[in-house]
């Protein structure tokens, strides 16, 4: 089963999860009351959320809490960074032949 | 030489689909051409490092392409689809497949639309819709491989220079 950041973060209910716990650490109860969703489906998001690793659960007394981690998100905007340079790469140089069409349009459109 | 336009990417979490903005200093019949003419889409849509073969190209509703990136090597990447509808010059809707994924079918559906800016200027927005979230996102991070394997390549060069 794939357990990553985007995976995480591709269902809305996990989303709002970590905007939740974001802020504050919450335990288990805390979150579920937030949603219309049974309790077990709350549970299986959070467990989804801690093998990617942008959660972890804390025991305190006999509550258990949910803590962010989030310094992981940044790799996703590493990877679309370098999705984008890609397309930057291939977008300068049609630049290039933009140009080169402008400059000289005779050669260019000569079939 | 002249700052670039920036290349914009829009990639929501949970969604099927990508935007890829950006605009050019170059009438919009121009652009259209660097994307429909065999001579000039070679030279600018391979990586840099990998040359571009064209081994069908129909830029036509109806059409269908295939081209291929090949490496240093003489790895070959194909890709290749159909051409649902080509309005010129401001629109290009065509499917996309990259061939070399361990299971055929994940084909994108590729809408380019060509905006007239004034001044003669153009904006391309490019949106790519997928048949899953997670077809998406393998998109984009093979993108970031490739993007390292380049960048890799590049590290290569410059020290083959300084030898």
């Amino acid at each position: 089963m794939r357990r990553d950041v985007f995976q995480a973060i591709a269902d809305p209910t996990r989303r709002e999860i970590i905007n939740l716990v974001a802020y504050q650490s919450l335990n288990l109860n805390a979150i579920a009351e937030k949603f219309d969703v049974s309790r077990p489906a709350i549970s299986q998001h959070i467990k989804i959320l801690t093998e990617c690793g942008l959660v972890i659960l804390k025991k305190q007394g006999r509550e258990r809490y949910c803590e962010a981690k989030l310094n992981q998100l940044s790799e996703v905007s590493d990877w679309i960074e370098r999705f984008r340079k890609l397309w930057e790469d291939r977008f300068n140089a049609l630049d290039n032949v933009l140009e080169e069409m402008i400059v000289k349009p005779k050669r260019i459109r000569k079939k | 030489m002249a700052t670039k336009n920036e290349t914009k990417v829009s990639v929501e979490p949970g969604r099927q689909e990508l935007f890829i903005t950006r605009e050019f200093e170059a009438p919009r019949e121009l652009v259209f051409k660097a994307f429909t003419d065999p001579k000039l889409i070679v030279k600018w849509l391979g990586p840099r490092m990998l040359k571009m073969k064209l081994d069908k190209f129909e830029p036509k509703s109806g059409g269908s392409y295939r081209y291929l990136h090949v490496d240093p090597n003489g790895n070959e990447f194909g890709f290749h689809g159909v051409v649902h509808d080509l309005t010129a010059p401001e629109r290009i809707i065509q499917t996309f497949e990259f061939e070399g994924l361990p299971e055929s079918g994940h084909v994108v559906l590729e809408t380019v639309k060509f905006e007239a800016l004034p001044g003669n200027r153009t904006r391309i927005i490019n949106q790519s819709v997928f048949q899953s979230v997670e077809d998406r996102d393998g998109m984009v991070k093979s993108g970031m491989e490739w993007g390292v394997n380049e960048s890799h390549q590049r590290l290569d060069e410059l020290f083959e220079t300084m030898k």
